[in-house]
């Protein structure tokens, strides 16, 4: 177990660094000079040529990557052109998204689960096509339509959550955007458990437990549902990085200072360390949550063991 | 998978020798293909949605035949008729440049259509055919290849797509495309690869290596069609989840831009105004929506028909 872990983590190691320097290079090509877009009309070269030797801009890019990481590894994530620490940024954007993203991530879970496991003990009734139906519409209807037409139904018109921004703090500002974020995943969930749920209510084991005169409640909760997470645990770890990714959208339709503007803003103003530190950031999450769900199968499956 | 084998008998080296076939009535070989068009064809599923499918084909080929004027022509937009309401004559209403959203909707079909196609069907050859040689050749070569998988799969997807189009500077649907395909490839490498790995040591390759087929006989001929299976299957679901993405990438602002028509972008004009005039964003998100609907039903009944596993 603490072996596999420790495989893992150092397996890790060149996805990351191959992250890092693939977005840094995205960052290097992009068209424009950011210290002439710093200075605007007023151009002075002589302090040109200072920032452009502070931030490194005339190496080569290898050495500016260089330069950057080596940085990171003692902890100092860099400045921005305009010198503000981007540690600070990460600290005041980070949370929000995060927040969210955990938020959907809860909503996606919970409820995608348990309709997942309704409509499977319902099998060709009437909840399981309700379910059927309402996980293709969510399916189809693009977030950004969703977050628009839930923000004005519930937000605007009947004022049951607030209609944007982070002023009432969690959960009430998050609850409509993180159900927003959830539902696509939330309508994959409910599948997948369902179609799993269904393998293995007909399974021997299930069979052997009722038979044994377990309660229902315990053979469906326990011996059923245990078995049937695998799939939908696999899934829920790799979309918790595709969640603060997809963050943006929302973000942008419910007006969340997280992340995905300051994305958008740093790549216009090609702040390359900005952009990498962030996307960093969510790839660390992504990765993390990947081997968090591998030691979690483990525990799902005792069968599974990590030589 | 072995009625594929029955059908087709692992053939000498040389040209493919065909199995002589009996005289009289050929015996009916179930493949897996036409047991999966069999089941298929009796879905109403799949015909709605491949009803639905053929009029947006129809529509992307020749918007023409269903709009009095196109949206390019000279003229076509009048700021008097700015957010107008539907009515007759105008039944999706006025955008804010006065322009006719039935219309524009109509034409925009085919920038989406092209963005999920061409996306598709890159993504589905590059990722099959890494797939296929990583797998088969293993070794440092797969491990190399599958890391570097893993960087573009660690990307979240709108997040590479905003990195990669500011830096290609044109936007149009087809560096939409190439930019999704790029970031979306290793989804379909994944699969294939295990694929390739899990059958990679059955008898049918030992029996063909046996017979003397070379490396790139056994991957083409013997394994590619064990393991095409699931790779059509993911490749007609992310038919909707690319012209979904397409859509959101032209919302941020990144994907595809004006003058060209996308519903993600009529989508993102409209979202100011959105409180006063919601026919401005409804028709273009409906039109979206229907069309990722469909390919997302056809995508699950093929998964039903094809996907080994759920037979």
């Amino acid at each position: 177990m603490g072996r596999f872990v420790v495989r893992r983590v150092l397996q890790a190691i060149p996805v990351l660094i191959g992250v890092t320097f693939l977005i840094y290079c995205l960052v290097f090509l992009l068209p424009g000079d950011p210290i002439r877009a710093l200075m605007g009309e007023k151009q002075d070269p002589h302090l040109a040529l200072v920032l452009r030797a502070r931030y490194h801009l005339d190496d080569p890019l290898v050495l500016q990557y260089w330069h950057y990481i080596s940085g990171v590894f003692r902890g100092d994530l860099g400045t921005t052109y305009t010198g503000r620490s981007i540690s600070d940024i990460v600290a005041q954007r980070f949370p929000i998204t995060l927040k969210l993203a955990l938020t959907a991530f809860g909503f996606e879970a919970v409820i995608g689960i348990l309709a997942g496991i309704l409509s499977a003990l319902k099998r060709g009734k009437f909840l399981d096509n309700v379910v059927f139906i309402a996980t293709l519409f969510l399916i189809s209807i693009p977030v950004f339509v969703l977050g628009n037409v839930l923000q004005l139904e519930l937000g605007v018109k009947f004022k049951l959550t607030p209609v944007a921004g982070i002023e009432d703090g969690w959960p009430a500002s998050y609850v409509l955007p993180g159900l927003v974020l959830a539902a696509t995943s939330m309508a994959y969930i409910a599948r997948l458990t369902r179609t799993s749920m269904i393998e293995s209510v007909r399974s021997d084991y299930v069979r052997t437990a009722i038979a044994k005169g377990l309660p229902r409640r315990r053979v469906i909760g326990v011996h059923a549902l245990r078995n049937s997470l695998i799939p939908v645990v696999t899934f829920l770890g790799m979309d918790l990085g595709s969640l603060m990714g997809g963050a943006i959208i929302t973000e942008r339709v419910f007006n969340l200072p997280g992340i995905g503007g300051q994305l958008a803003q740093s790549v216009s103003l090609r702040e390359g360390p900005v952009v990498v530190g962030l996307v960093t950031l969510l790839i660390l999450i992504y990765l993390v949550a990947n081997l968090v769900v591998d030691v979690l199968y483990a525990v799902l499956d005792p069968r599974i063991r990590y030589e | 998978m072995s009625e594929q084998i029955i059908e087709r008998p692992v053939p000498a080296d040389g040209p493919t020798a065909k199995a002589p076939q009996p005289e009289g009535k050929p015996e009916r070989v179930a493949s897996l293909w036409r047991d999966g068009w069999t089941d298929l064809r009796k879905r109403p599923m799949f015909l709605i949605s491949a009803f639905i499918i053929v009029c947006l084909l129809v529509l992307a080929v020749a918007p023409g035949l269903f709009t009095a004027r196109s949206p390019f022509s000279n003229g076509f937009c009048d700021l008097t008729n700015s957010m107008t309401g539907p009515g007759h004559g105008h039944w999706f209403g006025y955008d804010v440049q006065g322009c006719d959203i039935y219309t524009r909707t109509v034409w925009g079909t085919r920038n989406s259509i092209i963005v999920g196609v061409v996306s598709t069907v890159l993504t589905t050859v590059l990722g099959g055919v890494i797939g296929i040689l990583a797998g088969l050749t293993g070794g440092w070569i797969d491990s190399l290849v599958s890391r570097f998988s893993e960087v573009f799969y660690a990307l979240p997807i709108l997040i590479g797509g905003l990195l990669v189009m500011s830096m290609v500077g044109s936007s149009n649907v087809w560096t939409v495309s190439l930019v999704l395909s790029v970031l979306g490839w290793p989804q379909v490498f994944r699969i294939m690869r295990g694929e390739v790995i899990g059958n990679k040591y059955n008898d049918y390759v030992a029996a063909a290596r046996a017979l003397g087929a070379g490396p790139m006989r056994i991957a083409f001929r013997h394994i590619l069609p064990n393991t095409l299976a699931p790779i059509v299957v993911i490749s007609t679901m992310n038919l909707g989840v690319y012209i979904a993405t397409e859509a959101a990438l032209s919302y941020l602002g990144i994907g595809v831009q004006s003058p060209s028509i996308s519903w993600g972008l009529m989508i993102n004009d409209a979202q100011d105004r959105w409180l006063t005039s919601p026919h401005a964003l409804l028709f273009p998100a409906g039109a979206l929506s229907l069309t990722v609907l469909a390919f997302i039903m056809l995508g699950d009944v093929v998964r039903d028909a094809f996907d080994p596993k759920l037979r």
